[in-house]
């Protein structure tokens, strides 16, 4: 599975223009840190130069990777070509506001490199858009997308969000439609997720705002993933939709497959061989690391075998592939535990590998504590 | 040669024996006030915390009157709660008088009462001690009438004293060498010692707490425990006064301790007597009775790794209490574990505390039971301690069940919910007296098995504190008793069966159902939990499955920290007991049968 995948870049832009009151990203609304930001994130692609193989996948994420003017995104490009190795069929991402993407900004992206746009919509109406704190309106979103097909990206991406309060799932099925008219080649469907620190967390407790039910949550789930999946997409990741296999986002698919990734920015995280770290939060931390020629690292962690393992299985139960497994690698009491959950229909037993199921999907979080297996490093 | 007085202070829970005590032990100059620490005698955790003493201990406290004469006075430190009478009686039959200390804002109360009872019987000389003087709710003059009333004393001789403050102790201390008896008992008969505790030490074995009544004792003696014939050679005869303080001999009239190489705490048996060997005395002391236990449970370690440890425990924990028994036993659901009797409900909390905090032994215990007689239809009797052998209902002609009768002491107002409390509990029999104005005391005959689980706190609670109650072993009667069984996804759990009243069976297993539903977490299937008796069911509740359990988002920096939850939740459920496919928190069995929270 990941013999053949090389590794994945991410760079954290930590700029919003305004910040979204549900979203837990590190980043601040301000822009006048952006060229110092941006000498300690040259400093720090130095730093790992030597230390990642070839590329295959490149991720700007954030914060707002659009709100930099395209001088700056072409620095940082600039840099990145210099110093790092890039696979010839690299998968380049941008994540956009659809406020940012002007027919000449869309171009420029073209530009200087980037073959795949993330956008992010979340919704098309007014008021929920309204609610969600984006700066940007239902027309804006589909100006966008047109501007993205006009300037020749074939790959575009659109971030959706569902499961708020005032939200009819007739509402949201409205979404998608409009969302299809455009045949994005990848679709996310975010549930709203309450995030510590972060303005809804806090209306939450006061009860300003309320979560909605769990068979509700359960409801939008399953009528989404049937939707898009009549629709032709397939269903690949908890989150995740993709038009066909190769439309699968490269550089998130590392993530869950402990293929290694360098995160460069503040807040960013790394793995390689079996070691994750993360970078402190803070611009100004971030900075003064690398200007005193320090990483900007907080912490890491080693994992164990065991670790790794536990990590293989709770991955592999969001997606499509499930994780490998072998015979030997099960007790009795654990064998008889899945052959129950398939029975229930939760997952399937494969000849190697154990694959969720769309009811699998949506309690993925809790079946790996149905099962104990045995120390096996995944394959 | 000082003169000898042996006494004992007597008193209902929280009246102040302890800080009594202390201030004596402070007043006769053992040990410097600022090297004090509080209530010196109660050297347990759990007995501080509890503010109750569990094992006795005795003190030898040199006094010297106002006239210069030297005495010795031996405090016998007595256990204050109901389930250790018996150990009461033994250290009282120590002693030549006893205070007994009221407190002088609650008045009389139940237990002061049993332990007067307790004290007349053995013939004591009673001296009454107000205590807590210095309260602004102390009513002096209500308490003397008490006192002259409700126990028959003269309640002139009552002493006035603030233990807290340190008023009136040196009154109390007078009046034990003035109306306290020095005691009799020649030095030339044959050594007769009443055991009346032992407890082990580590270093030394079991160091046994005994009053000589005849004759004496020194190291080098061969000497021989009456009940079992068992002998043992001394090492060492001493005193108590902060420690240990080793004496050439213990002579008649005389409170102190022996070494004797004895092993175990079980092998001293409280209210043997001790003889010589080479000069036995004709006839042990009386009053001697093997301690039996009254309320049974089943204990077991969480995972059967812990058994080994458990083990270990039980064995180390016994080496201080003689009263605790276990022997082997194993469930189907629960595995390996140990069948243990207590001599009360308190015994049982006592000992899963300490078993807890000393050990690490997190427990599983079964549901408490009293121990049922069975006539079957064969003509043969059955004692029944544990509900797994509960007989086939189809062999029984008679069931019975343990009877006690208790004594209530309460303020009038509470009279309606205490009957109500009482009648709930299939109380008969009720008779009223009414010591004082505005106090009754009520006494029904009731089965043991509704009083052990929760009947004190729910007195405590419908009498906003001011009730008061104990209890004496009647007899066993006859009653319609079956054996309830609560299943858990269509499985028995043994740990959760009980025999109860035909009457009670309904209530009990919904509340057990309903405990179940909050203590179980949901699972990823639906969970039906029911209280059955033989195959019908008699309640039910649902746990329902969780519908959704999934995070949104999982990129780099969500990874490590859903691993770590993972790990958290994993941890937790191997602290679960599986019962079939559902997992069950310790939490759980405890909660079924622990007090009703209304």
């Amino acid at each position: 599975m990941n013999a053949y995948q090389k590794h994945g870049l991410y760079i954290h832009i930590p700029f919003c223009r305004t910040k979204c009151p549900y979203c837990g990203f590190y980043s601040i609304a301000s822009t006048s840190l952006i060229s110092r930001w941006l000498e300690a994130l040259k400093k720090e692609v130095n730093h790992y130069k030597d230390r990642f193989e070839c590329f295959d996948s490149l991720y700007l994420g954030g914060g707002t990777p659009t709100l930099l003017s395209a001088k700056d995104l072409e620095k940082i490009m600039q840099h990145l070509f210099t110093h790092f190795d890039f696979a010839p069929n690299t998968e380049f991402t941008i994540e956009a506001n659809p406020g940012d993407l002007t027919p000449e900004k869309a171009d420029g992206l073209k530009a200087m490199g980037f073959n795949r746009v993330n956008l992010g919509v979340q919704s098309f109406n007014a008021q929920e858009l309204l609610f969600l704190g984006r700066r940007h309106t239902g027309e804006e979103a589909e100006s966008a997308l047109k501007t993205l097909r006009a300037s020749r990206f074939d790959n575009v991406g659109v971030d959706l969000m569902y499961g708020f309060e005032g939200q009819s799932l007739k509402g949201w099925i409205n979404t998608l439609n409009r969302t299809l008219t455009f045949r994005p080649e990848h679709i996310s469907c975010y549930q709203l997720t309450f995030e510590r620190r972060t303005p809804f967390w806090s209306m939450r407790t006061k009860g300003v705002i309320r979560p909605i039910g769990e068979e509700e949550e359960r409801s939008f789930f399953l009528t989404t993933s049937r939707f898009l999946e009549e629709k032709r997409y397939i269903h690949y990741e908890v989150s995740n939709f993709a038009r066909k296999k190769i439309y699968y986002s490269r550089h998130n698919y590392k993530y869950w497959h402990h293929v290694p990734y360098l995160g460069l920015g503040p807040s960013a995280h790394s793995f390689q061989n079996k070691t994750r770290w993360w970078n402190f939060r803070s611009i100004r931390r971030y900075c003064e690391a690398l200007e005193d020629h320090k990483a900007p690292v907080e912490g890491y962690e080693d994992l164990t075998n065991d670790q790794m393992r536990l990590e293989s299985i709770a991955l592999g139960l969001r997606t499509r592939d499930g994780f490998a497994i072998k015979e030997t690698d099960l007790d009795s009491q654990s064998a008889d535990m899945l052959s129950r959950l398939q029975n229930s229909g939760f997952l399937n037993i494969k000849k190697d590998r154990i694959v969720p199921t769309r009811k699998g999907f949506l309690v993925a979080d809790h079946l790996p504590l149905c099962f104990d297996i045995l120390v096996g490093l995944p394959v | 040669m000082p003169q000898i007085r042996n006494f004992s202070i007597i008193a209902h829970i929280d009246h102040g024996k302890s800080t009594l005590a202390d201030r004596m032990i402070q007043r006769t100059g053992l040990v410097e006030s600022r090297n004090f620490r509080d209530q010196i005698l109660d050297n347990m955790d759990i007995e501080r915390e509890r503010g109750i003493t569990i094992k006795s201990q005795a003190v030898n406290l040199p006094y010297v009157n106002s006239k210069g004469e030297e005495f010795e006075l031996n405090l016998i430190d007595t256990p204050g709660h109901v389930d250790f009478s018996y150990e009461v009686s033994r250290a009282l039959a120590s002693c030549e008088g006893v205070l007994l200390l009221v407190d002088a804002s609650q008045g009389v109360e139940a237990q002061t009462v049993a332990n007067l009872y307790s004290a007349m019987e053995h013939n004591l000389v009673i001296i009454p001690v107000i205590n807590k003087i210095d309260l602004p709710s102390a009513d002096i003059d209500q308490v003397k009438e008490q006192i002259e009333v409700d126990l028959a004393l003269d309640s002139d001789m009552a002493i006035l004293c603030s233990a807290k403050e340190g008023t009136g102790v040196e009154d109390v201390l007078e009046a034990i060498t003035v109306h306290i008896p020095p005691p009799d008992g020649s030095i030339e008969d044959p050594l007769r010692a009443l055991v009346f505790d032992a407890h082990y030490d580590p270093f030394r074995g079991t160091i046994v707490n005994l009053r000589v009544f005849s004759g004496r004792v020194r190291p080098g003696d061969k000497i021989r425990m009456m009940s079992t014939g068992a002998t043992h050679k001394v090492e060492e005869t001493g005193i108590f006064r902060l420690g240990r303080e080793p004496r050439d001999a213990l002579s008649a009239g005389e409170v102190g301790y022996i070494i004797a190489g004895i092993k175990t705490v079980s092998d001293t048996k409280v209210g043997d007597t001790i003889t010589l060997d080479t000069d036995p005395a004709s006839s042990p002391l009386p009053g001697f009775k093997e301690v039996k236990p009254v309320v049974f449970s089943s204990v077991y370690p969480v995972t059967s790794e812990d058994y080994q440890g458990l083990t270990e425990a039980l064995d180390k924990y016994k080496l201080n209490d003689a009263a605790l028994v276990f022997q082997k036993d194993s469930s189907a659901a629960l595995g390996l574990g140990f069948r243990c009797g207590f001599l009360g409900l308190l015994h049982l909390e006592i000992v899963q505390e300490r078993l807890e905090r000393e050990f690490g032994q997190f427990l599983i215990m079964t549901v408490p039971t009293v121990e049922y007689h069975f006539t079957l239809t064969n003509g043969e009797a059955i004692r029944v301690d544990n509900p797994l052998y509960y007989p086939d209902p189809a062999t029984i002609q008679k069931s019975k069940e343990p009877y006690i009768r208790t004594s209530i002491f309460i303020p009038e107002r509470y009279m309606g919910a205490v009957m109500d409390l009482c009648l709930e509990r299939r109380g008969v029999n009720s008779r009223f007296s009414y010591p004082t104005p505005g106090r009754i005391e009520i006494q029904f005959d009731m089965p043991l098995a509704e009083v052990i689980y929760d009947f004190y706190d729910r007195l405590k609670t419908v009498t906003q504190g001011y009730g008061s109650f104990d209890y004496d072993l009647l007899d066993y009667r006859e009653n319609d008793l079956v054996k309830l069984d609560i299943l858990v996804n269509g499985e028995r759990v043994d740990a959760l069966s009980q025999i109860v009243h035909r009457d009670k069976a309904r209530p009990r297993a919904l509340q057990a159902c309903e405990r179940l539903k909050e203590e179980i977490p949901r699972h990823l299937f639906k969970i039906p939990i029911q209280g059955a008796i033989g195959g019908t069911v008699i309640a039910r509740s649902t746990i329902s499955p969780f519908r959704k359990d999934v995070t949104a988002k999982c990129y780099g920096g969500d990874i490590t920290r859903k691993r770590k939850l993972l790990e958290k939740q994993k941890k937790g459920k191997k602290r679960m007991k599986m019962i079939g496919s559902v997992a069950i928190p310790q939490s759980a069995f405890v909660a079924v049968f622990k007090a009703d929270n209304n």
